[in-house]
């Protein structure tokens, strides 16, 4: 194994990470603030893939206008989270988890539908937007521009939900809120705005992850289930509402992806979900959250 | 009977419940007082398991059950009752005293038997000395809040208990259910010859049963003794009677 | 055990309360309806079980379907209904089932009548394992755990090519040598799809005898309390952790060989089986028909398999369909089937007797 070899695999681990870091951040958010495994996740990422190849399509039919595209579509998902929120999940409050659980999958099973109906079961696909589409030689091995800055991304982003979070009034009572639930009230802070808040914000990242993995993967029926299973992984092993614990969650699944391959070949999968039992087995609340 | 010694919680740097000494005698009736957060519950919890103490032990009869899960600790020979009423909502209150009784009688593991024809004479006389007669094919979790908390003292002495805890029996009663529940306590405890620790809130309730207080104040013990000496306590006083307890009876 | 025992109970028992007592105690067992009496359940078996003389192929091959799910919802509601833990990952039991049945009988030759009870076993044993970490978490934590496991035996079954197929599979799992049937009058013409549906009618009837027993047994009473009260019911004595994860393993041991059963009807086991998907559908089921009632999970596998097959004639939409009926229930029934008619039925006593 040469040292350019283990840097692609670390490079190939990293951009999975990161990738996995925008759609694993908003569901630790709402599980942070709601307490809920939001299963609709998956479908809000698989719609923002949809909804920017169809913005693509309207937009500019011959390929450009990709940028523009993905920040609608995570803006409609984003909407779609809202509404969501606001019209059924809001009802499911303080029913047992079972209910919000079966909810959640509810809509899993309707949108995976609507996606069917609306865009067929063809692979779609959205070409790299121009200004990335080169590569670039790194340490012997050849990057393509885009999954450099999807690493870049993961970072960014994970820097701009901390100054949400740590430097805003509303970041400060999302947090309140994680602590307590009940604190919240006693703040005598507007509850129902800040839970569809943070809906809308988790359905907007996920949205965005949607529309940014099409240049680098197909749109297809069933991303959606397929998704949220990883991002379910990378949350518990970070820990469920800690966001720096889902960044890390996500560079360590990266990493034991990439890697559990050299080591044993076709059980990297199972190294992983054997890696999020362990977590949870010895520490439930995840390497860096926090027990309840 | 029940021996605490030097028992200590802290939970993140707050000192909870603070190196507290009590013992309990045979058949004796002692009540543990204090303000809201002097440390009570957690007291109660020490001993019943539910929490481990950083320091200190609980001896029953002589035996060390220090930190003994709750369902062992309950198989010595200790019952409960909780501050929060603690029934099962969805058995009905026949049901909730036939589990205890099974529990009991450790028909647990029991896979083939049909539950519902044991100790149906147990359950029912236990039903009428708890004044739930008639109450039988009732959820418990629709039952009025004074008949939840007598079907709760129902639970805790289905298992035949040498010690009783009951943390604030009354709580949330109105008078006249208070007096019902006190002159119950009484009756049972003395016929079944029962040890009784409790927390009270209410001072008229305390100077009428207790043999013995215990007076809890910020995670320590600041007074103790019969119920003559804590009254005339100047600390108590200061601390936790204040003046108006004198008219009380 | 008559008065002398009641007496152990209060010590001062004075007559007119022993009288009391033993009044109350006569109401209680006074209580069973003339509906309880009618054997609606041997009904239903007997009806079903004519289905290959009456209905189509097809018809039996729908009957089978919903007596193998029957089966395995119902090895769900042991949890959810009965212990109230939330399983979102019962399938892995139901997949180690069919697998450990489908590799013993494709593989190894071995004989239903050993391969059956092993997959029961089996499954039950991975239960104990997986389920000894599970009941150590609560609530969410719980779900997630059982989540985890069922994606590790999904990742074992498809990727370990050697012993489970992997994403080919275990097609054409022999059936069991049914020739002796043959021997029973009427039963000479039936096909093996028909004989293997009546042995499965058969196996999931005594199954269902079984969990219906334990669930009324005093152990069964036990996972009631846990399921209303963990807290409290610990304070009655009971080891919760312990009767937790027995109820896991029976729960998968049942599952166990409802896949057992459903991997030989369907002529083979796949890794798609076990996807986590898959236990959210049975969940479904499960509450479609009533966590709250024995026979609800059954309801609601007749149901689900039967809508399944009317939608899937008009539209391919049957995901969203499913996905609608569960909004539904959430939001309006969240009883389920059993739970709504039961509630009807007794409003309409009240009006009868009013």
């Amino acid at each position: 194994m040469s040292p350019s070899f283990l840097f692609s695999q670390f490079m190939g681990g990293l951009t999975t990470a990161m990738f996995l870091f925008l759609i694993a951040s908003g569901l630790s958010l709402v599980f942070g603030v709601m307490r809920v495994i939001n299963f609709a996740h998956g479908s809000f990422y698989m719609f923002g893939a949809y909804l920017a190849w169809q913005a693509v399509q309207w937009l500019h039919p011959t390929g450009g206008g990709f940028w523009l595209a993905a920040l609608l579509a995570a803006l409609a998902v984003g909407l779609l989270g809202a509404l969501t929120e606001r019209l059924f999940f809001r009802s499911l409050y303080g029913r047992e988890e079972l209910y919000q659980l079966l909810f959640t999958y509810a809509l899993v099973l309707i949108l995976g539908d609507a996606a069917k109906f609306l865009w067929g079961t063809d692979q779609l696909s959205i070409s790299t937007p121009p200004a990335l589409a080169g590569s670039v030689q790194v340490l012997g091995t050849t990057q393509p521009l885009y999954t450099l800055f999807i690493i870049a991304i993961g970072p960014a982003i994970a820097f701009g939900l901390w100054l949400l979070l740590n430097r805003t009034g509303a970041g400060r009572m999302v947090r309140a809120a994680q602590m307590d639930r009940e604190m919240l009230d006693a703040l005598g802070a507007n509850v129902g705005t800040i839970y569809t808040g943070m809906f809308a914000l988790s359905a907007f990242l996920a949205g965005l992850s949607g529309a940014l993995v099409t240049p680098i993967q197909s749109i297809v029926p069933g991303m959606d289930v397929l998704i949220i299973v990883q991002a379910f992984i990378v949350v518990v092993i970070g820990g469920m509402g800690s966001l720096w614990g889902t960044f890390w969650g996500s560079v360590i699944y990266g990493q034991v992806l990439s890697f559990g391959i050299l080591i044993f070949p076709g059980f990297s999968l199972f190294s992983v979900f054997a890696l999020m039992a362990v977590i949870l087995i010895v520490r439930p609340w995840g390497l860096f959250g926090r027990p309840l | 009977m029940l021996e605490v010694s030097g028992i200590c919680k802290s939970f993140g740097g707050f000192r909870a419940v603070s190196n507290v000494s009590l013992s309990v005698g045979t058949k004796q009736i002692v009540a543990v007082i204090g303000p809201n957060g002097a440390g009570k519950s957690t007291l109660f919890n020490l001993i019943t398991g539910h929490l481990q103490p950083d320091n200190g032990t609980v001896r029953l009869d002589g035996r060390e059950i220090t930190g003994a899960p709750p369902y062992r600790i309950c198989r010595m020979g200790v019952g409960r009752s909780f501050q929060r009423t603690n029934v099962f909502p969805r058995l009905t209150v026949f049901e909730n005293l036939q589990a205890a009784f099974l529990v009991h009688h450790r028909r647990g593991g029991n896979f083939w038997t049909r539950a519902e024809d044991l100790y149906r004479d147990d359950t029912a006389a236990l039903l009428a000395s708890i004044g739930l007669t008639g109450q039988e094919r009732t959820l418990a979790g629709t039952l009025s809040y004074g008949n939840q908390k007598q079907l709760e003292l129902g639970l805790a002495l289905a298992s035949s208990p040498a010690v009783l805890l009951l943390d604030e029996p009354t709580a949330g009663m109105s008078a006249s259910e208070t007096h019902e529940t006190i002159r119950l306590l009484e009756s049972i405890a003395a016929e079944r010859g029962l040890t009784l620790l409790f927390t009270e809130h209410d001072m008229e309730v305390v100077f009428s049963i207790a043999q013995k207080i215990a007076v809890l104040h910020q995670g320590r013990i600041i007074a103790e003794g019969r119920p003559e000496e804590v009254r005339a306590d100047p600390e108590v006083r200061r601390v936790y009677l204040g003046h108006g307890l004198t008219h009380t009876q | 055990m008559g008065p002398i025992r009641a007496a152990a109970v209060t010590v001062a028992a004075t007559a007119p309360e022993l009288r009391r007592r033993t009044t109350a105690a006569a109401t209680v067992r006074r209580r069973r309806a003339v509906s309880d009496r009618i054997p609606w359940v041997a009904i239903v078996f007997l009806v079903m079980a004519t289905v290959p003389w009456l209905g189509t192929r097809y018809d039996t091959f729908l009957a089978s379907q919903i007596v193998i799910d029957a089966l395995f919802a119902v090895s769900l509601n042991l949890l959810l209904g009965t212990t109230g833990l939330v399983s979102f990952g019962h399938i892995a039991y139901f997949g180690i089932g069919a697998y450990v049945c489908g590799i013993l009988m494709k593989t190894y030759g071995v004989p239903f009548s050993v391969a059956f009870p092993a997959a029961g076993l089996g499954a039950a044993l991975f239960a104990l394992i997986s389920g000894y970490f599970c009941v150590r978490l609560i609530k969410l934590y719980f779900a997630m755990l059982t989540l985890a496991f069922s994606q590790i035996v999904w990742a074992i079954a498809y990727k370990w090519n050697a012993v489970t197929g992997g994403d080919q599979g275990l097609p054409e799992i022999p059936y069991p040598n049914l020739d002796w049937m043959s021997a029973i009058p009427g039963f000479g013409d039936l096909s093996i799809g028909a004989r293997f549906y009546l042995l499965t009618l058969a196996l999931v009837a005594v199954a269902l005898a079984i969990v219906h027993r334990i669930v009324r047994s005093p152990f069964g009473r036990v996972l009631t309390t846990i399921r209303d009260n963990p807290e409290r019911a610990a304070f009655l004595g009971i080891n919760v952790r312990l009767y937790q994860l027995a109820a896991f393993v029976i729960a998968g041991g049942f599952a166990g060989l409802a896949g057992a059963l459903y991997g030989i009807f369907s002529r083979g086991v796949f890794a798609d089986y076990v996807f986590w998907s898959k236990s959210a559908e049975i969940l479904i089921m499960t509450i479609l028909g009533g966590i709250g009632y024995f026979w609800g999970p059954p309801v609601g596998a007749a149901v689900l398999v039967w809508l399944n097959q009317v939608i899937t004639d008009y539209t391919q939409y049957w995901s969203f369909v499913l996905g609608a009926v569960l909004l539904v229930l959430l939001f309006g029934f969240p009883g389920g089937i059993v739970g709504g008619l039961d509630l009807l039925w007794r409003r309409l006593k009240r009006l009868l007797n009013a």
